[in-house]
């Protein structure tokens, strides 16, 4: 049958293709089981890696920021809630109908609606847009009962910095602001949108400590981004609570009393320990304005204000010391072997040097002085004479002792060190060599010499504790998990002072406020045990004309506030047993009349209140402090 | 006529629809309700944990795909015989009839609305060709078969249908209608040399053909031969495809506890890369059963073309075998990078109508084929007889 043979050799053939055919599907499918195998077991760790970095996001939890305490643990800077409505574009059928209706409760510009529009449109639909920051507690309850006619509106509560005290703790605090580009280090808390961080002051300064340590909260989310769920939280740690040495009650006072003058800084320290009891600059200005964000209107208005309230005074105002700085020569013309009481001048109200007249601020002179005496009246002549005996290079060593010329390193950004000339000083920055004159005016801290109230303060404070090495602080400690930890401090070092030179200097200062012919008698406190001893000061700002000297007449109301005289006041009190240090400077006050009775309010007040001697908080442990992590 | 047939068989080959039913190939069945069973378990996990709205409408479609298959099974294979060349051109008509839909304003179309189904010309042709072939070879005698005219005829029978296809553009259909056809081609006996002259033609026309692409499709080879190139844009899918894949590792992550799958990031999970899911969930022992099984499927098939006495059934046995090979070849290969993205569905798993449809049709051709396979057809048809 050929038909049956031929479809014989046809399966014949049939068969052989099919199985060349079979061996190429087995090869194929074992291609795909080899990749299979590759996949799912040689690289399986790869793409677990991979799946789970596709499902999980990682998001940082901002830290709560350490709050700011006094020295008895009242409240300088906390947190606040802060509340801000916000839009959620899948959630609302109208955006726009849903802000025109927030607009009828809170107010929305044209620039609000654009930006708005921009950011919805950029973000995906259901990640929420911030409408407004910073609601009022009235705000956010109408909205709340609103909240029917405003579809994909909700309040959202975040955390802002707040200072009870407001403008008159600006200085020491600071304020905190947003990053800045150049402030990104890297760490991802600062690129968090909102993170504030400290700009000045003891936020800046502290600002690490003050950080806390970020939470991170684990997110499941899906392909478009959308959270499914929170897998894992991890809250993080807040930041230290930062203790100041400051009381809170003396710093408004102080910053209160020094309103009275149009621009003026104020120092008081406690002598035994250093401590910084209250640092007024005035005028000052509202740190919160800066947390909340400045209007371009109001920082102009800031920085060209000529009283400059953005600086703290009292760390980065430079002053000549003026007569403040005679215990300074004093000690010196001492430690050369001039006696106090041996050795005398005599004033006729001026002195002449080559062809030069140098004249002592009585027109009259002051006739035989010593150095008490010296110190009491004020007498220029009398220190003009002992510092041309001894040289400048001797006035600047003692200076520097005492705390001037140098930064005294307070734990706050910003201080400077002033000017204290010296022989070689001068020669290095001005290039010429010094003129047998320029001591003189040094001697009654004038020329070259500059100093800060702190620096004052750090002064008076060397000389009050008998020629203990004070050292200024603001912070004393920090509460962390509610354990208090204080920072160490070793003894105060002795400066190798003479007690009976002390003594003298002691005496020269108890003149001038307790003798009815002492500078400042005026302004002493009357108040039995409360006394105090202290030292005027007048700087000028320009020289005084001889036509003016002639025509006796240069009163300091007449001429433009900007070339009116400094005004200084250094004190000490109690007299008999010294506590508490303070430094006076009144920027184009006139004279020392007008810091004078400033400095002895604040002392008054001190001693009313004295805060060095009431129980401030206790501290469970002391570290040392570099544990600080100051960065400055 | 049957009495003046040849035949060497131990059995009658003409049976009742009794004996159909009792020689029907129940293992064969209870094989493909098994794929579609674990299809069925992976589009309820694609939903979330839900029937709707994938796993209800499916498990409808192969209900009726069941019925088809029987009764495409039942039905006499002279029958099929009879009307394969009719089936042809009506499923090159419709080809044509999308193509003329899509030039006159209807915007690129793959499919004809018929309300109840959204019929694929394309998924069709695949079976049609595949008849078609098989009938054409099993009147060309061994001899003929050498002989390059007689080639004519089939080569104009695939490369009719295959050009609608690459117009729609279909580039994954096209390729299985040509490879599908290259199979009974080559099972019918033409010559070896011959084939590998249309490979050595084809591979040459790759640079012109290059210039056809359009611009998705020239991607879509550009990210398979560099997937690291553009994970997020173009490459995505293949990316997301293959973390999947491999995440799953040996056990996988558990029923419905996918991530990649139920997070979206994996594309199209319940249809072209509904593989992904499985592995990802079921691991490679998942993969390597649902593989098993296709290949099981494959053997019986095998087994039924080898086993059928006539050439018509034995083609068509083989051809709709390498069809089925073909889609779950192309299917795993492309979501685990292998092949370029080409939109291959998983036979019996995949969501989709027509697929379901023509796949079971398939199947039950292959039945039929089994029923009847001691049937005498004459070389020149039934009609000679």
């Amino acid at each position: 049958m050929p038909m049956v043979h031929e479809d014989q050799d046809r399966h014949k053939g049939f068969t052989r293709r099919v199985l060349m055919l079979t061996c190429g599907k087995a090869a194929l499918l074992s291609a795909l089981v080899a990749r299979m195998y590759y996949l799912q077991v040689v690289e399986a760790e790869k793409y677990k890696t991979l799946a789970e970095d596709n499902r999980v996001n990682l998001r940082l939890l901002p830290p709560r920021r350490g709050k700011i305490l006094d020295r008895f643990g009242q409240e300088l800077a906390t947190n606040q809630q802060n509340f801000r409505v916000v839009v959620v574009r899948e959630q609302t059928p109208d955006l726009v109908a849903t802000l025109d209706a927030l607009s009828k409760l809170i107010k929305l510009s044209e620039h609000d609606y654009k930006r708005i529009l921009r950011d919805v449109k950029r973000k995906r639909a259901f990640v929420p847009v911030t409408v407004k920051d910073n609601l009022s507690w009235n705000q956010v309850s109408s909205i709340e009962v609103n909240s029917a006619d405003l579809p994909g509106a909700s309040i959202e509560v975040g955390e802002t910095r707040f200072y009870p005290y407001g403008a008159d703790f600006a200085h020491i605090l600071g304020y905190v602001a947003s990053v800045s580009e150049k402030e990104l280090t890297g760490d991802p808390l600062l690129e968090l949108p909102g993170f504030r961080i400290g700009k000045s002051g003891v936020e800046k300064y502290h600002d690490n400590d003050m950080r806390g340590q970020a939470g991170t909260s684990e997110f499941e989310v899906n392909a478009y981004g959308r959270v499914i769920r929170e897998l894992a939280r991890n809250e993080g740690g807040s930041g230290r609570e930062m203790i100041l040495t400051v009381d809170a009650g003396l710093q408004t006072f102080v910053q209160q009393r020094l309103m009275s003058e149009q621009s003026a800084a104020s120092v008081v320290l406690d002598i035994k320990t250093g401590d910084v009891l209250a640092m007024g600059s005035v005028p000052s200005y509202d740190p919160s304005a800066f947390n909340l964000g400045l209007s371009s209107k109001q920082w102009n208005k800031l920085i060209n204000n000529q009283f400059t309230p953005l600086t703290n005074k009292a760390i980065a105002g430079t002053y000549a010391p003026g007569s403040t700085f005679k215990m300074v020569v004093a000690l010196a013309a001492m430690k050369e072997g001039i006696g106090a009481t041996s050795h005398t001048a005599f004033c006729p109200g001026f002195m002449k040097l080559g062809n030069a007249r140098f004249h002592c601020w009585k027109r009259g002179g002051h006739g035989h002085v010593n150095m008490i005496e010296g110190l009491q009246h004020s007498c220029d002549v009398y220190f003009y004479d002992v510092s041309r005996r001894i040289g400048v290079d001797k006035i600047a060593e003692m200076a520097n002792k005492l705390g001037l010329g140098n930064r005294v390193n307070i734990d706050l950004p910003g201080e400077r060190s002033g000017v204290i000339p010296t022989k070689a000083w001068k020669l290095a920055n001005i290039g010429e060599p010094w003129q047998g004159g320029e001591t003189l005016i040094t001697s009654i801290g004038q020329g070259f010499v500059l100093t800060t109230p702190l620096q004052l303060a750090v002064m008076v404070s060397r000389i009050a504790a008998g020629g203990k090495k004070v050292i200024p602080r603001i912070t004393r400690g920090y509460r962390e998990n509610g354990k208090a930890f204080a920072y160490e401090q070793n003894e105060f070092e002795d400066l190798g002072i003479p007690q009976e030179h002390m003594r003298t200097i002691f005496q020269g200062m108890d003149a001038v406020s307790n003798n009815p012919r002492g500078t400042a008698y005026k302004y002493r406190i009357r108040e039995e045990g409360w006394e105090l001893a202290g030292k005027t000061g007048t700087a000028q700002v320009r020289r005084i004309t001889l036509a003016e000297r002639q025509a006796g007449i240069f009163k300091n109301e007449d001429l433009p506030w900007r070339r009116r005289d400094h005004g200084l006041f250094v004190a000490y009190a109690p007299v008999d047993n010294p506590r508490y240090a303070c430094a006076v400077v009144v920027e184009h006050g006139g004279g020392s009349k007008s810091a004078a009775p400033i400095a002895r309010d604040i002392l008054r007040e001190t001693q009313r209140r004295d805060p060095a001697r009431t129980s401030a908080i206790s501290f469970d442990a002391k570290v040392d402090v570099k544990n600080a992590s100051g960065d400055s | 006529m049957n009495q003046r047939v040849h035949y060497l068989g131990r059995h009658n080959p003409e049976i009742t629809l009794g004996q159909k039913i009792w020689q029907l190939n129940w293992g064969m069945i209870v094989l493909i309700c098994l794929i579609a069973a674990i299809g069925l378990g992976m589009l309820y996990s694609a939903a979330n944990g839900n029937f709707d709205p994938w796993a209800s409408r499916q498990a409808i479609r192969f209900g009726v795909g069941l019925v088809v298959m029987l009764v495409v099974a039942l039905v006499d294979i002279r029958i099929w015989f009879r009307f394969s060349y009719l089936f042809y051109i009506g499923a090159l008509l419709l080809l044509v009839g999308v193509e003329v839909m899509g030039s006159i304003g209807m915007g690129a179309q793959r499919w004809i609305d018929l309300k109840f189904i959204q019929l694929q010309p394309s998924e069709l042709m695949k079976v049609a060709i595949i008849f078609a072939l098989a009938r054409y070879f099993h009147g060309v005698s061994q001899e003929d078969i050498g002989r390059i005219t007689f080639l004519f005829i089939p080569l104009v029978m695939v490369l009719a249908p295959s050009v609608l296809v690459l117009r729609q553009p279909d580039l994954g259909t096209t390729g299985m209608l040509v490879m599908a056809s290259g199979a009974v081609f080559f099972c019918a006996g033409v010559r070896l040399w011959k084939f590998a002259l249309v490979l050595a033609a084809g591979l040459a026309a790759i640079p012109i053909g290059w210039q056809f692409l359009h611009g998705y499709q020239k991607n879509r080879v550009l990210i398979f031969l560099n997937p690291e190139q553009d994970p997020l844009g173009t490459g995505y899918h293949i990316h997301q495809s293959k973390i999947a894949f491999g995440s799953g590792g040996v056990f996988g992550k558990g029923f419905l506890q996918g991530s990649q799958s139920h997070l979206n990031f994996l594309p199209e999970k319940q249809t072209d890369f509904i593989f992904t899911m499985l592995a990802e969930e079921f691991g490679m022992v998942g993969g390597l059963v649902l593989l098993g099984l296709y290949i099981l499927l494959m053997v019986y098939g095998l087994a039924i073309s080898l086993r059928s006495r006539n050439q018509f059934g034995r083609l068509l046995a083989i051809g709709l075998t390498f069809n089925l090979f073909l889609y779950v070849f192309i299917n795993i290969a492309m979501i685990m990078g292998l092949v370029p993205v080409v939109g291959v569905p998983l036979p019996l798993i995949s969501y989709g109508g027509t697929v379901m449809l023509t796949v079971m049709m398939g199947l039950g051709l292959v039945m039929s084929v089994w029923l009847h396979r001691d049937i005498k057809i004459s070389r020149h048809g039934v009609h000679d007889e």
